[in-house]
């Protein structure tokens, strides 16, 4: 759910912010964003929750094979964010983009009814993590363009919140339709393609689009020009690639990329903490699925606590003290005795984990990058964090296979406390707070 | 953009609610049809259907020789029943029991059933082990979705494979989990991901093993199944006593043994990638392995009826997610017949 491809690092505040005085404490796209999010994520959460029984049952495949599609999956998606981010920026666009991206994957749904070969279905879900990959930089975007840069901490945190808890209502939605009608995948697919068309829908109306008419040309040299929601002053030349690239040359957003990808680099997929956990816990086998809840639930009270804190005492701060609490679990699944607290303990460090770094990183971004190419930005910081989680990933199973998951977990976490001391000497303020 | 905007680039607030709250009662409409509709078909699926075989609730046991049993999948109140016909007279009326399961299997008085319901937060599973009666003697809570069941010809092992899945959307990460259980001193060996595996004659050790498809040999020690490595699939035989695997051949699933002991029947991957499987027997004293008359693509443990005959399910023509049972010999020749419409988890007793 929550976990492939999100934009990653975190970032500094630079002095504009405070420019006017009376503002809502929270940007309305904000809301709008947050509310198109938790809507989609009912819908693919519904799909998430039933596909294995659907492909097991109904089709009547092995789905061992299907996994092994994984991995392509996620190169995709990480891939399709820097093209999604570069586009966003290029077209000015940033909700046309994100709009295709979110109906992308709503066609995707009804799609997966007519589809009942294993190949048609991997394309299928390859195009609906497409959609994703697309819209996850724009989004992210106009959630950064929207918000006072000393606000950005708490706003990422509303749309996180907000993300989770769709999260969480859709399996619960799919298992109510499956109570309802048995064997009604269908149904649920149907049911689903229909969320998602919402969230589009509420999307198109809310979500302010470019304005063609705020500036006339020339008006970038207006003083404090105003930055509409959802794109770039006006008046520019388009964006080029080249100019995307240079990005790389700012030192801040190198040093959040490098970071982000540094600790995605020990960053262990959360099915293996899972596994791990299980393991040690000695938990009974059907309390699986649960699990991830657990981690969910604490991500979503905390999220917006957490941004707000990353905006009070720095966002790099709270990055950071998130990898601490991430390798306080680590340390827990390597020696705590297996008492019945620990799986609790586990998961709400699991949960702090992402409360304090999910949308904390994207916050630590605005004061680093230009407006004009704040979604390439975005996807330049998040796909080098999600290509190391996914290195971390092969890696981790390879060193399971040699050493076994306890000298694995171990290394993981030696490797955590150098890449968080190495991110912590990188990322000291130095121009006021992080 | 922290203030709404009052240009014209948008619609009034008042006609986007509008729109809005119109595409809500379509989209909400639209999926309550579906919903019905996908109720009402699960209702008619529990009713009787004209022209569909008879099917009458009666005593079924497991003491019952020269019958078939299987999993029953004829619309009726009986849908999912364990159900028994004669084995001489597959087509006529079926006798169906009171349980009911996704997986069965039964050899020489011992019955294995895996159910699976749908609670609110995630499926349930379950499998249950039953006395010659049907009656549960034992459950036992399992990972994930039921895929298969076996009994050793003796009845005194019993083993079953689930699917278990996690995590996220489209992150498809699935894995299988075997366990056995000696039903003698009722230890249950959760996992044979435990054993020690000898791999082309090496020791084996690595993260992603996965075990599908146990067949029992009758000497209740020797079993075979499939072994999933690093994106291949082999055929192991194993030693229940000496909990160790050895790997014969690769790209073979889903074994199962020959009565007198010297075949496995197995579904053969014959497009890497797919889902597209052919029915082969393998000799073991040679290793020739024997394509059947089959040409339709299988994904089922097989279950051979006698020495010289093989029965699978197929998908139903025209029915999502039903299934018939048919069998074919076991000699690569002749043609496949229509053994049960309707049904899956053929046992014979």
């Amino acid at each position: 759910m929550y976990l492939t491809d999100r934009s990653a690092p975190a970032g500094a505040d630079t002095e504009r912010g405070r420019r006017r005085g009376l503002r809502p404490k929270v940007a309305p796209v904000v809301l709008v964003l947050g509310t198109v999010s938790l809507i989609t994520d009912i819908s693919s959460e519904m799909v998430t929750a039933v596909l294995p029984l659907y492909l097991v049952t109904t089709l009547g495949f092995s789905p061992l094979g299907f996994g092994a599609l994984d991995g392509v999956y996620n190169g995709v998606s990480a891939l399709v964010q820097l093209t999604g981010g570069h586009l966003a920026d290029r077209a000015r666009n940033h909700k046309l983009i994100a709009g295709l991206g979110y109906g992308l994957s709503a066609l995707c749904k009804p799609l997966l009814l007519l589809t009942s070969s294993i190949g048609a279905l991997g394309t299928v879900l390859a195009l609906d993590r497409t959609g994703k990959g697309l819209r996850t930089a724009p989004r992210d975007a106009m959630i950064s363009l929207s918000t006072p840069s000393d606000r950005q901490g708490r706003a990422f945190g509303i749309h996180r919140a907000m993300d989770t808890t769709g999260a969480m209502l859709g399996p619960l939605a799919a298992f109510l339709i499956l109570n309802a009608a048995a064997d009604g995948y269908d149904a649920v697919f149907g049911v689903s393609a229909c969320v998602a068309v919402l969230g589009v829908v509420v999307l198109v109306l809310f979500v302010p689009g470019r304005r063609q008419d705020t500036v006339p040309d020339g008006a970038g040299t207006l003083h404090d020009a105003p930055t509409d929601a959802a794109g770039a002053p006006q008046g520019r030349p388009p964006v080029r690639v080249r100019e995307a690239l240079a990005l790389l040359r700012l030192p801040r957003l190198r040093a959040l990329a490098g970071c982000a990808a540094l600790l995605g680099l020990t960053t262990v997929s959360d099915a293996f903490v899972y596994l791990l956990l299980q393991r040690r816990a000695g938990l009974a086998e059907e309390w699986f699925p649960l699990l991830p809840l657990g981690t969910a639930v604490v991500f979503l009270l905390l999220a917006v606590p957490f941004g707000a804190l990353a905006d009070r005492i720095g966002r790099h701060t709270v990055f950071l003290a998130g990898h601490m609490a991430l390798l306080t679990a680590y340390a827990l699944l390597l020696w705590a005795p297996a008492t019945p607290a620990l799986p609790f303990l586990v998961l709400a460090l699991h949960g702090v984990f992402y409360a304090a770094t999910d949308g904390v990183l994207p916050a630590a971004l605005s004061a680093t990058v230009p407006e004009h190419l704040r979604a390439s930005g975005l996807a330049i910081v998040g796909t080098s964090q999600a290509l190391a989680r996914f290195c971390c990933s092969l890696g981790f199973g390879a060193a399971w296979t040699v050493w076994g998951y306890g000298p694995a977990l171990a290394g993981s976490a030696v490797g955590l406390l150098c890449c968080a001391v190495v991110a912590g000497m990188v990322l000291r303020p130095k121009d006021g707070t992080g | 953009m922290t203030t709404e905007p009052k240009r014209n680039q948008m619609t009034p607030l008042r006609r986007r609610l509008i729109v809005l709250v119109t595409a809500v009662l379509l989209l909400a409409g639209l999926g309550t049809g579906m919903v019905l509709r996908a109720a009402d078909r699960a209702d008619r699926a529990n009713r009787p259907q004209a022209g569909g075989p008879a099917v009458s609730g009666g005593k079924v046991t497991l003491g019952q020789k020269d019958r078939l049993m299987f999993v029953n999948a004829a619309a009726g109140p009986h849908r999912t029943a364990v159900a028994s016909v004669p084995s001489t007279e597959p087509g006529s009326g079926r006798t169906a029991s009171d349980l009911k399961c996704a997986r069965f299997y039964a050899a020489a008085g011992t019955g294995v059933c895996l159910q699976s319901d749908t609670g609110v937060l995630k499926q349930n599973n379950r499998a249950l082990l039953l006395d010659s009666d049907l009656r549960t003697r034992h459950t036992y809570s399992l990972a994930g979705t039921p895929s298969r069941a076996r009994v050793s010809p003796s009845g005194r092992f019993v083993a079953w494979t689930v699917f278990v899945s996690g995590e996220s959307y489209a992150s498809a990460f699935f894995s299988t989990r075997t366990s056995v259980l000696d039903t003698r001193t009722m230890k249950l060996t959760p996992s044979l991901e435990t054993f020690a595996i000898d791999l082309d004659g090496r020791s084996y050790k690595a993260a992603d093993v996965n075990y599908w498809g146990v067949t029992f040999a009758a000497d209740d020690d020797t079993f075979y199944a499939t072994l999933n490595t690093d994106n291949k699939t082999y055929l192991v035989r194993g030693s229940l006593s000496r909990q160790t695997v050895t790997t014969l051949i690769e790209n073979v699933e889903c074994p199962s043994l020959s009565p007198d002991g010297t075949r496995v029947a197995f579904k053969k991957r014959v497009l890497s990638r797919t889902d597209l499987w052919r029915e082969y027997v393998l000799d073991l004293r040679t290793l020739k392995e024997t394509p059947l008359a089959e040409r339709h693509s299988v994904d089922d443990q097989a279950t051979w009826l006698d020495d010289e005959t093989v029965a699978y399910a197929l998908p139903a023509e025209g029915k999502v997610g039903a299934s018939d049972l048919w069998s074919v010999p076991a000699n690569g020749t002749g043609t496949p017949r229509l053994l049960i419409a309707g049904a899956s988890s053929p046992a014979p007793l």
